[in-house]
């Protein structure tokens, strides 16, 4: 099982910086699905069954699925690629590589400065998940489903096409404006 | 025979986990920094998530809890319902804006 | 209630009854109001003179206390009035004078719109007036002095449409201010010697508490004679007179001739306990008299405007007065002003005549031959004008100030000094008297009369005349009749003058000459040989010297140059206050402050992504 996790743990920091680092949108979706796979594995060699099947089934399966149908939709392609292109020069990456690595450095001095133990792999299967959350935590669950709802909602109404982009409250406000400049 | 050299793995720590989480998380915080497109903004943010989740499920899976699955699962809840607020929102700033630029977005500035 | 209350009550009275309602009054009978309160205070005045004459006691004081004013711990103040002998003679002249002025005005100011006003403002004059002789506390007396430098102020201002007016009016009250403030200083330090406001307590004990010229009675004396001198106009305060003029001619008249300028001279001679104690006060009193009267009668030769003439004469009668006043001629002193105060009111209610008859022409030289056109006014004005010059024997000018020449010299604080520039005034006195004479009533017509005055006008002129030339009889040189009433009068109140020797004569016949010389020599410039003054005006030094005496020595140029202009530099220079500029200096930072941290709202997502990783790096830094 260790190896598996080395291997699996490489394989997703690879396959994030190749995200990251892609002019075509498209690819870089790819490249986290791959990210995501991986990051299943890794669930996997930690015992961890039931997540591991929900990060394939709805992280790469569901949300990935939504990023590649708005690339679609808003038929990114070649301009994009050739936008990043020019945003994307090796200067930029100067400043965030280092706020970033600084914070790595931190947070990696924090983690170290725990008690290191060893991990005795102990399969949690689905039913003691399932148990566990129908059982202690069954108003988060609730909350969570409060959660899907709004994000349904609020998706479903802003999403919807419109031609003008003013609120009714400032269309009112037009409109008398263009009465008064009627009138006089 | 075979050989009895069995290769020698460390095994695995509790640190080590916690510290490829780290390391991904860093690695999606470089692309928010860095990308200028809302799109990969959104994409970088979901690999942060995802580290996130990662150390969750380290957690639990230390103490043999199935606590830190429960909080994935909700995490998971959480990212779903930000990825569809957050292209609908993208696929409404490319159709009044034309364009995917963050930089051109900045209307809450300050007079 | 004693008679006392109503000398000053009945102006007051008329005071609120003009003020109140005067608008709505018809003009007899705001005319029968104003002047008629002054003149039954004057008939009450009289009979109050009359009691005294024939009761012989010369030490007889009538106190009357009103109320209690205020009280504060050690200080008790009532409305205490206190009439002497003293008073009384300042009391006469301001009710009778100020009722034959008051009668005069019922004519002169008929046509003006301000009518109630002016009966108002003229009769709060002489209520504070009253106030202020009559006192019988420091605090009373004050309270008057206010009040005559109030409603001088109203009266110069009078016709307050014309700014110069009003700016004359501001500058009598600030000059005068200066003094006033110098009065109360004196007081509080008399009060914090003493305890005391009380005049006649204070008289009693100054001499027992005091030590003779110790430097605290000095102070005290000098800070009284400052206050005496902002109203008197003396030496340097003198340079709001002139400019009053602004005001109508009764106004001059009864205030900047009669009255208020006299106050000075009576808180010297009230006060002459704290004086006596200080020979130093005495001597600067005499000195800046002595100055004074030079001066102002040089500045007074070479005027034009007939009652800038008179001024410049009043400020340097007064300069006699306080001349006697220095060298301990206190009676003299009040002589003095008891004629003065009749001629000189005389004068100037004849050159208001003379001005609206001319139809308010005020330059001299552009009067002349009104001797016919308008005989009373100018048989009135010569009997005045001869008084101004002393002429001997006829009038009563002549008595008073030979009196006051011979104690100058004959005095134990006289010196041959101070009688030196008495005479040089006496000549100066009488030339410009003569030279107005000649210039207003002689010579040939410039501008033709419009207006012949009226009754009421000349009345009281002739009445004033009769008294310039009569008042003098009271109080002869001794070595000519021993009548001496008013010496007599106020020997109960003023102490008798020390001389060191009695020998009067060759001082008088130099007194004499002076006159005479001078009344000559103006006859001479004026009226036989007038080229000569032509080649004067033409020639550059003597007109440079011309212009000098006829701005007054310069000193509003001095004045205006060294203080006036420092401090409205300096106003303007702190107009941005300094604590205001410091909140304001506050507010500007914050909103720089504001500026500044409004430029990291700038609306770019990653700026906000960094700041944000910045804080998570600080608190990870805290952590470590």
């Amino acid at each position: 099982m260790t190896t598996v996790f080395y291997i699996s743990s490489l394989v997703a920091i690879l396959s994030t910086v190749m995200v990251i680092t892609r002019y075509q949108p498209i690819h870089a979706l790819l490249y986290l699905v791959v990210s995501f796979l991986a990051v299943a594995m890794i669930f996997l060699s930690l015992g961890a069954p039931f997540v591991a099947a929900l990060e394939v089934i709805i992280y790469a399966g569901a949300i990935m699925v939504l990023f590649i149908f708005v690339v679609m939709m808003l038929n990114l392609d070649k301009e994009t690629a050739a936008q990043e292109r020019i945003w994307l020069q090796p200067r930029v990456w100067i400043g965030p590589s280092l706020l970033t690595l600084l914070l790595l450095a931190g947070m990696v001095v924090l983690l170290l400065r725990g008690q290191r133990t060893t991990m005795r792999i102990a399969t949690v299967d689905a039913r003691q998940v399932a148990l566990s959350l129908y059982g202690g935590y069954i108003i988060a669950v609730e909350l969570a489903g409060f959660l899907l709802m709004a994000g349904i909602v609020g998706a479903a109404h802003i999403g919807k096409h419109r031609t003008e982009s003013m609120h009714r409250y400032l269309r009112k406000d037009e409109e008398q404006q263009k009465e008064i400049h009627a009138a006089s | 025979m075979r050989s009895n050299k069995k290769k020698y793995m460390p095994p695995v720590n509790s640190h080590t986990v916690l510290v490829v989480a780290a390391i991904l998380f860093a690695l999606g915080l470089c692309g928010v920094l860095t990308r200028k497109n809302v799109l990969f903004i959104l994409i970088s943010i979901e690999i942060m998530l995802n580290a996130a989740g990662l150390a969750f499920v380290a957690a639990g899976a230390k103490w043999r809890q199935p606590d830190g699955q429960a909080m994935f699962l909700f995490i998971l809840a959480m990212a779903a319902a930000e990825v569809s607020v957050g292209l609908a929102l993208v696929m409404q700033i490319y159709h009044q804006h034309k364009t995917m630029d963050v930089g051109d977005l900045n209307k809450l500035k300050d007079e | 209630m004693n008679e006392l209350a109503f000398i000053p009550a009945l102006p007051l009275l008329g005071f609120l009854v003009l003020s109140l309602g005067g608008r709505s009054l018809s003009r007899n009978a705001v005319a029968c109001v104003g002047a008629g309160s002054v003149c039954i205070a004057a008939g009450l005045t009289i009979t109050l003179c009359v009691q005294y004459l024939q009761g012989g006691n010369a030490a007889r004081v009538d106190e009357w206390v009103a109320w209690r004013w205020f009280a504060s711990g050690p200080l008790a103040v009532p409305v205490g009035f206190r009439v002497d002998a003293l008073s009384l003679v300042f009391m006469f002249i301001i009710t009778f004078v100020g009722a034959l002025i008051h009668l005069y005005s019922t004519a002169f100011m008929r046509d003006d719109r301000g009518y109630a006003r002016f009966f108002a403002c003229m009769n709060l004059f002489v209520c504070a007036m009253l106030i202020l002789v009559m006192a019988g506390n420091l605090v009373l007396l004050y309270l008057g002095w206010e009040g005559v430098g109030l409603c001088s102020y109203l009266l110069i201002g009078f016709w307050y449409e014309t700014p110069a007016n009003c700016a004359a009016a501001n500058k009598a009250f600030l000059i005068t201010r200066i003094g006033d403030t110098a009065l109360l200083i004196g007081m509080f330090l008399l009060f914090r010697e003493l305890g005391t406001f009380d005049i006649a307590g204070i008289l009693q004990a100054s001499p027992g508490h005091f030590a003779a010229a110790s430097p605290i009675i000095t102070a005290i004396a000098l800070l009284f004679l400052a206050g005496g001198m902002g109203k008197s106009a003396q030496l340097p305060l003198q340079t709001w007179l002139p400019d009053a003029m602004a005001g109508p001619s009764p106004v001059s008249a009864l205030i900047h001739a009669a009255t208020m300028v006299t106050a000075g001279v009576y808180l010297i001679a009230r006060m002459h306990v704290l004086f006596q104690l200080s020979p130093a006060a005495m001597t600067v009193t005499a000195l800046i008299g002595a100055l004074t009267l030079l001066v102002a009668g040089c500045s007074a030769m070479v005027q034009t405007d007939i009652k800038r003439i008179l001024a410049y004469s009043t400020i340097s009668q007064l300069g006699y007065m306080f001349l006697a006043l220095g060298v301990g001629a206190w009676s003299a002193a009040i002589f003095h002003f008891f004629t003065h105060a009749f001629f000189k009111a005389l004068l100037f209610l004849a050159a208001g005549a003379v001005i609206e008859a001319l139809h308010h022409e005020h330059n001299v030289f552009r009067m002349g031959g009104l001797r016919h056109r308008l005989p009373i006014v100018y048989w009135t004005f010569l009997a005045g004008a001869a008084s101004l010059a002393a002429l001997p024997l006829v009038t009563a000018g002549f008595f008073s100030k030979d009196q006051i020449l011979g104690y100058a010299l004959s005095a134990e604080d006289g010196n041959a000094v101070l009688w030196l520039s008495g005479i040089a005034g006496a000549l100066i006195t009488a030339f410009y008297s003569t030279r107005l004479i000649l210039v207003v009533f002689w010579g040939e017509a410039k501008t033709p009369v419009t207006r012949v005055p009226g009754r009421w006008i000349t009345v009281p002129l002739i009445i004033l005349a009769f008294f310039s030339i009569t008042a003098g009889f009271l109080e002869w040189p001794r070595d000519l009749l021993d009548v001496q009433l008013f010496s007599g009068l106020l020997r109960g109140v003023l102490p008798a003058t020390t001389t060191r020797y009695q020998g009067e004569g060759g001082a008088q016949l130099t007194a004499v000459i002076a006159t005479l010389a001078g009344i000559f020599t103006g006859f001479q410039l004026y009226y036989r040989r007038p080229a000569l003054l032509q080649r004067w005006r033409r020639g550059r030094l003597t007109a440079a010297g011309r212009q000098f005496l006829l701005d007054g020595w310069k000193f509003d140029v001095v004045y205006d140059r060294f203080i006036v202009r420092p401090f409205v530099y300096l106003t303007r220079v702190n107009r941005s206050d300094l604590f205001d500029s410091l909140y304001g200096a506050l507010v500007r930072a914050m909103q720089e402050g504001n500026r500044q941290l409004s430029r990291t709202q700038n609306g770019s997502l990653r700026w906000y992504a960094v700041g944000v990783l910045v804080g998570m790096l600080y608190i990870i830094a805290l952590l470590l």
